[in-house]
């Protein structure tokens, strides 16, 4: 059984583990700043209160022109557990803190060689959006 | 993004079959609901049957059903069966010269934007979107 409920400080080194395990990439400031008032940080723990995955978002308006959208910043969940639902849950109760805040649209950006996410996000039913990421070196 | 006569049959049948399972459907019943000639697509489904996404009753009548993984499969796998793969195909002539350099690596760009789109709908996202816009 699955259960998903805001993040708190305490769940932030569980939350770090995971990503640093799956990304290869330590952030805890990060992580952090995702506890912030005006963010969505969202947790699915297991009946035994271990952390399933997390989610973290916020809606963000006439960012880059665009008006107001709910943006998915972060979705992991435990490998272990993958298959299960868990992180579209965790994706529909994001939907649902947007849709509170008034916003019909949500927006992430994806490395388009992971294409595991890619599944996911699209699986979801999303599409490529309006914007082109572009990008440069700077010499 | 232009896709080769066989590769869109191959796409649509699997696509049919995969979306009844269970149903089997004959070359002819296929080849009459996209419009083409039985025996362009009984190669088509030669194709698609070696790689295992669908298999096939013997004879005429014998009915095709699908027999891959719906949630696994993407489109790039089924493309990569009739074509070669965007951004894997073989160098042409003047790529060595720097503005076929630079040719090249605008068009690549848009051979990875294609791939990293077909490797990412999987044939159940494709028909859950088409149920929901059907």
């Amino acid at each position: 059984m699955i259960a998903i409920r805001p993040a708190q400080a305490s769940d932030l080194p569980a939350i770090s583990e995971l990503d640093s395990l799956l990304t290869g990439s330590t952030k805890p400031d990060y992580w952090q700043d995702m506890l912030a008032p005006e963010r969505h940080f969202l947790v699915a723990e297991t009946g035994t209160g271990a952390l399933a995955g997390f989610i973290a978002g916020e809606v963000r308006a006439w960012e880059f022109g665009q008006p107001a959208a709910g943006w998915v910043f972060a979705i992991q969940v435990d490998p272990g557990i993958r298959l299960e639902g868990i992180g579209s849950a965790l994706f529909e109760a994001l939907a649902a803190k947007f849709r509170s805040e008034g916003v019909t649209r949500v927006r992430t950006l994806v490395d388009r060689k992971d294409h595991l996410i890619l599944s996911f996000f699209r699986a979801q039913g999303m599409v490529a959006g309006p914007s082109l990421q572009l990008d440069k070196e700077l010499p | 993004m232009k896709l080769q006569t066989g590769t869109r049959l191959g796409l649509y049948a699997t696509l049919e079959l995969a979306r009844e399972p269970e149903h089997t459907l004959t070359a002819a019943d296929l080849a009459d609901r996209f419009g083409v000639s039985t025996h362009h697509l009984a190669k088509v489904l030669r194709t698609l049957s070696a790689a295992g996404l669908v298999q096939g009753g013997r004879g005429a009548a014998g009915g095709y059903r699908f027999t891959g993984n719906r949630r696994r499969t993407t489109l790039m796998d089924i493309v990569a069966l009739f074509e070669p793969i965007p951004g894997r195909r073989r160098k042409e002539a003047g790529e060595e010269t720097a503005i076929g350099a630079a040719l090249q690596r605008v068009l690549a760009e848009i051979d990875e934007i294609a791939e990293a789109t077909l490797r990412s709908v999987s044939l159940a996202t494709l028909l859950n979107s088409s149920h929901d816009e059907g």
